[in-house]
């Protein structure tokens, strides 16, 4: 039986100071491009959910006189185009939008772009909730690898990565600490 | 929780626990899709739902269809009564036609136990049992438990008795299943001769409506009294005299109603027979609700299941 090397741990892309410093520079350019009023912000499950709320804590804090933006979820999950392909019971976590999408500015937020998919599914998603004027999209990191004709209006972070990398980022609401990593999928699976 | 996905629902028996709290927990979630401008998801789009209904059925039928339908999936009806399963098809020929067909899911009614689950053997189909003979009705199961669920976040002690014609029920075998599954305690009120002594030891069984009373149930669930139990050989003397031993009647409503119990049945409801017309209109009477679920629990039921190669 042949013992294989130890796996290398992942490269750390963002340690807890860095990812709050790419939360940081997303509210800093939101509020340069959005400066009469905020539009509403839609996190997709599970990880956009907390980065939308620290983004529009960092942006009350700095402009307390506005209204702070209105928070919605988005749970992705029935609009995927894989679902045959799970082999475990899905898990859904329902998507919580109580303010009305038709006409409004809205930012979508994730924690990683990657091929597009899921901000296809979460654009789907939002169609049938209303028509908004105009949908934004920030991401914590963008890795690169897209399979569709998608970008980010508001980036934290752009690291380009390959497919066989995988890259992961974990926040203390969902996962008890702040940190994005990169590694190879064929050495530490 | 990874809890592998399952090809088929036949019936409750098999399933974990802790797999019905997921079911059931996803079912909230379709649920509140029925409160969104658009009811329909694409979960199931390009996927085809094949209906076999040996036995009449509108309510499960539609509930199947419209399930499927805001699922995106697209739907057809293999219409038994003008299929050729009249001319004589045998169930088997049956199936090699519909394995043809290559439809992902097929929900089987048949009035004999273990139909739904032969096709399940012989097919790459998902099958999902919507009532085989005295056997199983998973889905009603399934419905009635995400219902209680909505007052109860936790079963465990409330007190559900069942009122009917249990040996002939696969509404009794399932959904006292799954509710003494999910921790509740289920005690049953009917003829003597539709309530066998020795099945289900681990049931309470009464004999009077006066004993379920005393008892202090939280729900008090009514099963559709079939006509033909009435047939040549009867088991009862007539429905009036069911109703007088058995039903809810005006007298029982007005203790049931004062103790806030709630009122259940898989329907259709024979007014006069389980209940009187006043409970149809009752606040606690949870057959519209039952109805509303059935959707989002059948929903949950075709999102949960997996097509694939028959276990040999």
């Amino acid at each position: 039986m042949s013992i294989s090397p130890p796996a290398p741990p992942p490269t750390i892309l963002l340690d807890a100071d860095g990812i709050e410093a790419a939360i940081g520079r997303l509210a800093a350019a939101i509020a340069q491009r959005h400066q009469a009023s905020w539009p509403a912000f839609i996190g997709i499950e599970r990880r956009g959910v907390p980065l939308a709320t620290r983004v529009a804590d960092r942006l009350a804090a700095v402009h307390p006189d506005r209204r702070p933006p209105q928070i919605g979820s988005l749970d992705i999950s029935l609009y995927r185009d894989d679902l045959a392909a799970l082999h475990t019971v899905p898990q859904l976590r329902g998507s919580a939008i109580d303010f009305d999408v038709d006409g409004a500015e809205v930012i979508l937020f994730d924690d990683v772009l990657y091929t597009g998919r899921t901000i296809r599914a979460a654009l789907d998603e939002l169609a049938d909730f209303g028509r908004p004027a105009r949908v934004e999209l920030a991401v914590l990191l963008d890795r690169g690898c897209r399979e569709l004709p998608i970008h980010a209006d508001y980036v934290g972070l752009a690291h380009p990565t390959s497919p066989r990398d995988y890259v992961r980022v974990r926040l203390r609401e969902t996962d008890g600490a702040d940190t994005a990593t990169v590694g190879h999928k064929e050495i530490t699976r | 929780m990874n809890i592998p996905r399952r090809k088929d629902l036949l019936s409750i028996a098999p399933l974990a626990r802790e797999e019905i709290e997921q079911v059931l927990a996803n079912a909230a979630h379709f649920k509140a899709l029925f409160q969104r401008r658009v009811k329909k998801v694409p979960t199931l789009r390009g996927r085809h739902v094949l209906t076999l209904f040996y036995e009449p059925s509108t309510r499960t039928h539609s509930s199947f269809e419209i399930a499927a339908s805001r699922l995106s999936a697209d739907v057809t009806n293999f219409s038994v009564s003008t299929s050729s399963v009249v001319k004589g098809e045998s169930i088997l020929d049956t199936i090699e036609t519909l394995e043809s067909m290559q439809v992902d899911y097929i929900i089987v009614r048949h009035s004999a136990s273990g139909v739904p689950s032969l096709i399940a053997r012989h097919s790459k189909a998902s099958v999902i049992n919507a009532g085989d003979g005295w056997h199983a009705h998973p889905t009603q199961a399934l419905l009635d438990a995400f219902t209680l669920r909505e007052i109860w976040p936790d079963l465990t002690g409330r007190r559900i008795v069942i009122v009917g014609d249990l040996l002939h029920s696969r509404v009794a075998r399932s959904t006292s299943t799954i509710l003494h599954r999910l921790g509740a305690e289920v005690a049953v009120l009917g003829p003597g001769t539709l309530i066998p002594d020795t099945r289900w030891e681990w049931l309470q069984k009464f004999r009077t409506f006066d004993e379920v009373l005393r008892w202090k149930p939280d729900v008090v669930y009514l099963l559709r009294i079939q006509n033909e139990r009435l047939g040549a050989d009867p088991f009862f003397p007539s429905l009036g005299e069911y109703h007088r031993h058995f039903g809810v009647t005006d007298e029982r409503f007005a203790h049931l109603a004062a103790e806030g119990v709630y009122i259940m049945h898989p329907g259709p409801v024979n007014r006069g027979v389980e209940l009187v017309d006043a409970v149809m209109t009752y606040e606690r009477c949870l057959i519209n609700q039952q109805v509303e679920n059935g959707i989002a629990t059948r929903m949950a039921c075709l999102h949960w299941l997996q097509p694939g190669d028959p276990a040999s």
